[in-house]
Order: C-alpha cells, then structure tokens, then sequence
C-alpha cells in the first residue's frame, strides 16, 4: 500500500512539473502564438541554474555557491527567462519561421554545451547532490515524497493562478488581440513585438521553474534529461489538453504523462526481449501520431479554449449610451 | 587549416543540396518544415536497399569504378532514392501538410512537421537498427588524393563535390531556361498573381516537393557514401540545413547554396578552435550572427 501511495505520489509529481512546463507554453502558444521550439532548454536553464547556484562545493567543478533553496531556484527562473529574451529580440521582429528555428536551435546548442563543458556542468556525468529543500526537517523519504508533491502543487496553483490574472488582464487581452489579427492590434497602439517578448520571457521563466523543481527533486540532473523528447512531450500534452485553455493544459499534462508511463511500463513488461532496444522508438512514434493526429482531427484539443462573450462594463456603458 | 577548409566545402556541399530544397519548400508553404531532414534519411536509406538489391540481382553491376568506392549498383540505386524519396516527400505533404494547410495556422504545420519528423525517424530505427552502416566495405582502403601527404582527400570526396555542383547546375537551368521553373519562380514570388497568371498553384507545390525530396535523397546518399549512414542523420543535419537557408535568406536558391558551404565552412574552421563535441551548437551560432548581422539573409527580402 504505501508502495503504491509513494508511486502515486512520484508519478503526480512528475506530472505536476510537466503541468508547470504546459502551462508555460500555453501563455506562449495558446495565449500568443508563438512557437517554442526548444522548451527543453529553458527547462535545462532553470535546472543547470539552479544545481550550480544551490549545491554544494566540489573539487574541479564551477558552482557550489550553496545558496539557500529560494535563492538558487530564483537564479534558475532567471537565467531561463534571459535566454528566452537574448532569443526574443534577435527573433520576434522577424518572420515566425525564425523564432521556431532559433528556439530549437538554441536547445540544439544547450545541449551539447552541457555535454562538454566539464568545468561548468560537470560533462555527461552530470551534476548531483542538492540538498533538497526540508529535507531535514521530514526525514523519512515516503513522507518527503509527500511533502514534495505539496510543494510542485502550490507552485502549479500559483502558475496557474498567475497566468489565469495575466491573460485576463488588459495585457492578455492585447496578446490575443496580436494573435488573431496583428495589424489590427497595431492599429490600436498596441506594440506586437515588445508584447511577444513579454510572453517568450514569462512563459520560459515558467518553464526554467519547472527545470528547478525538477533538480530539486531528483538532486541531479544531466545532458540525458536535456533530450528533445521532453519538447515533444510538452507539445503533445498541450495540443491533446487545448492550446489556450489552462484546465485543457494541466489535464494534457496528466493525461500525456500517463500515457507515456504506460506505454514505457508495457513495452518493458510485455514486449519480447528482441524488441526491448527499439521500445523508446515506440514510445516517440506514438508522441509523434499524437501530435499529428489530433492537429489532423481534433485542433483544438480535448477542452478548446473559450472565449469570453461578457461584455466588459465599458461595452455595457457604450450600448447603453447607444440606445438612449 | 587547408584540411578543414577541404573538410568543410565537402560538407557545405551536402548542406547546400539540403536548404535548396527547403528554402524552397519554406518560401512557397510559409512554414518552417522541421520534417525536411528526414527526406535525406529516408533518400539514404532507400539508396541502401536498392543498393543491395542491384547487386544480388545483377552482380555485374558490384564494380565500383575505381578509384571510387561508388559502384554501379549504388548510383542506379541512387537515381532510384531520389524518385523515391520525391515521391514520398508528396505522399507526405498529402497525408498531413496539405491537410493541415487547409484549415489551420502555418504554425500547426510546424508542430505538425515535427511530429512527422519524429514518426519517420524512428520507423526508420525500427526498421533499419540503430547502429551505423556503410554502403560499401571498401571505404577505409580508399586511397588518397593529395599533393601533400598532411592532407587528405578521397576520391569519393572529389566525386560528391562534383555531383553536387552538377545537380545544383541542373536545378538553376531548371529554374532559368524552361516555364516550368518560371511557373515555379513566380509562385515563390507571388502566389495569387501566379494563379492569376494560370499557373496551377497544387501542380506547383507538388513539383517543388518532388525536386527538394529528390535533392535531399542525394544529399543523404553522397553523405552516407563519404561518412556513414545512421537513423540520426535527419536530426544531425535539420540544424545545418535550417542555417544554410537563414544566411542566404529565406526564398532564395542562390543563397541557399552559398549558405551551405558558408555553413560548412564556417563549422570546419571553427572545429579547429573548439573540441568536436561542440560541432552540434556550431549553426546556432551561425543564425545568431545572421540575425544580428543581417537578418534577411544575403540573398533575402526584407524580413516581414
């Protein structure tokens, strides 16, 4: 029993941080449409930022600042959000085709720096040993493993809290006004690129904090959780979940995590020892067929998003004004 | 210096034959097509199957013509990839793109062209196996080309690069000498004044499909022949590619080419500098340059 609750509660935390990650991009995609191509790195920013800034001091090895927790998190956020906006600038005037390709680039590039840079992230080996916040004070792992899925879910509610005000606000209200129809949002003195940058910047700070609580968690983290296949995972989850709708992205999250625990739990159980090499290739065709699938035949996505028809007290004023 | 110079105006020729196709593809769909480097995977591949095929069938045909390890069974092979892999660039389009195209964003094609990437990439595993392969054995006895006995050249290498030069040749007397390629030119130019023209906008995209799937199933192939073949050779060359197209600016075939061998040069060079297991982040870098530098490419429009 208790075997099945401390899974249950690795697999919720897991899912909560992929939820976190989903929500990220939906301000990104489903608020703004823009098109992140490299969520992985901005994920890896928050992580690496925040091992090196809040782990201990080893021999040979950058980092070991020993930051408190908040801090070394803060630094993690942070550094996700700068990459997004060194990309966003060079990127959100132009063309969407060069965002695309410069995000994916830039995951690309993380990626391989992480594997080589001994001095800063330890190579392929990786970095470990964070002190994992309240460990002290818990103790045992199974309550800890508790503990933990409170702390990935206040901070989801938090994100989605947060998002929910944002897109809700004039603000939002001016990035659907560019997705939709950009000119028009231009006409009205709204500033398309400086908005796009905005949310580029905020939706990867979201992401940088999903890397972060993921290192704090594991207390490791190296270039083999950097693979694409997490960008992949994300898009999924928020195409399957309703680009635009943040219940639609946390129930894509739950649901693609499921389905991808599953399947890899199937393929190691059931598959013959022949296949058991290619059950990751599998496992990413079936990432694949989703994604196209449901942008073939569901679009928009399991709970499409909704637009608001309630006037605001503005328009009530202006019909009323009409009328009389 | 001279090695990695040679080194990388090989390589800039494949990366070259790769972006004209999706600077194409990019300019007349409007979406970045991250599906585009599996058509050299798949060109590769078949080119290994067919190659297997001719010379069980006909052993005549297993003559490499020295001093290439190229053998008669491989270039028919060959021929055969690059209909092949045109044919199923099509086929693809019509599964998904084309659908896709029809009722949604240009933004859905790219979450779109990446979910395909990531089905024929690993079908391709399933298929083939990961580890690595050669068309022929013969490759590490391959001799040697050079003046200087510091710097190498194979005869294959000189090969590809002629091919290479010959096919882009080809495409430019394609696109300059017949109204097809007019046809083709003026739809990248503008679509609805070429439909105007009565050009037939579906003809037109399927014919730019089968030309970049065809010069992408050489590219894998002359790859393949000169390195070797694996199921990552999509993903190791979508970033290159995408360079290539971004420094000779979106739309333009002439810039494509010269940011191809800008690509490859640049990365050869700058493997000198850095340790190799940097050569992956080296495009990114290349396309940041751009966008600060010159953000419509060499050859391109004014961006937007």
């Amino acid at each position: 029993m208790i075997g099945l609750i401390s899974y249950l509660s690795f697999f919720l935390t897991m899912a909560g941080i992929m939820a976190i990650i989903t929500l990220g991009l939906n301000l990104q995609w489903g608020y703004t449409g823009l098109f992140n191509g490299g969520i992985v790195a901005f994920f890896g920013a928050g992580a690496y930022g925040t091992m090196i800034l809040g782990s201990g001091a080893e021999p040979d090895q950058f980092g070991g600042f020993d930051l408190p927790w908040l801090v070394a998190v803060a630094g993690g956020i942070l550094f996700a959000a700068a990459l997004a906006w060194v990309v966003g600038v060079l990127t959100l005037r132009l063309k969407h085709d060069y965002l695309a390709i410069s995000t994916f680039g830039v995951a690309v590039a993380l990626e391989s720096l992480v594997r080589n840079s001994q001095w800063l992230t330890g190579g392929a080996r990786g970095l470990r040993g964070f002190p994992r916040p309240f460990e002290e004070l818990v103790g045992d792992t199974f309550t800890y493993g508790l503990v933990f899925l409170a702390i990935v879910l206040v901070v989801l509610a938090l994100v989605w809290w947060g998002i929910e005000r944002l897109v809700h606000s004039p603000f939002g209200r001016a990035l659907r006004a560019i997705r939709e129809d950009e000119t028009a949002a231009r006409a009205l003195g709204k500033n398309p690129a400086r908005l796009r940058l905005w949310s580029l910047v905020i939706g990867s700070a979201i992401m940088g904090a999903g890397g972060a609580l993921y290192v704090s968690y594991t207390a490791f983290i190296s270039p083999q959780d950097l693979l694409p296949v997490l960008t992949f995972q994300v898009w999924a989850m928020l195409i399957v979940g309703g680009a635009g709708n943040n219940r639609g992205a946390v129930l894509g999250a739950v649901l693609i995590w499921g389905v991808w625990t599953l399947s890899g739990f199937a393929l190691t159980r059931l598959a013959p020892d022949s296949m058991q090499l290619d059950a990751g290739s599998i496992q990413y065709i079936l990432i694949g067929t989703l994604i196209v699938g449901m942008l073939l035949w569901r679009p928009e996505g399991l709970l499409p998003e909704r637009i608001s028809q309630k006037p605001t007290k503005m328009a009530d004023k202006a019909v009323l004004e009409v009328k009389q | 210096m001279i090695q990695a110079i040679l080194d990388g105006v090989l390589t800039g020729a494949i990366i070259s034959l790769g972006a004209i196709g999706l600077t194409l593809i990019m300019h007349m769909l409007r979406f970045a097509n991250f599906s585009y480097a599996e058509l050299l995977a798949i060109g590769a591949y078949a080119a290994l199957v067919f190659d297997g095929l001719f010379s069980a069938l006909i052993p005549v045909l297993d003559q490499a013509f020295a001093p290439l390890t190229l053998t008669g069974a491989l270039a028919l092979a060959m021929v055969i990839a690059m209909v092949v892999t045109g044919l199923s660039a099509v086929i693809i389009d019509r599964l998904v793109f084309r659908r896709i195209r029809l009722k949604a964003d240009p933004l859905s094609m790219v979450f779109a062209s990446f979910g395909v990437a990531l089905i024929i990439r690993n079908v391709i595993v399933l298929i083939f196996g990961h580890h690595a392969q050669l068309y022929s054995q013969e490759i590490a006895r391959a001799h040697v080309l050079s003046f200087d006995p510091l710097i190498l050249i194979k005869p294959d290498q000189v090969f590809v690069l002629c091919l290479a030069l010959v096919l882009m040749f080809a495409l430019h007397l394609l696109l300059t000498r017949t109204t097809f390629g007019f046809a083709i030119r003026a739809v990248a130019e503008n679509p609805s004044l070429a439909q105007v023209a009565g050009v037939r906008l579906s003809a037109v995209i399927v014919a730019v499909w089968i030309i970049a799937g065809s010069l992408s199933a050489a590219a894998g192939t002359l790859y393949a022949l000169t390195n070797q073949l694996n199921p990552l050779i999509g993903h190791v060359f979508l970033l290159p590619v995408f360079a290539a197209t971004i420094v000779g600016g979106i739309g333009s075939v002439y810039g494509a080419v010269l940011g191809g061998f800008i690509v490859g040069i640049a990365s050869g060079l700058a493997l000198m500098l850095l340790p190799p297991g940097y050569a992956p982040a080296m495009p990114f870098l290349i396309i940041l340059a751009v966008l600060i530098l010159r953000p419509q490419g060499l050859f391109g429009e004014e961006p937007r």
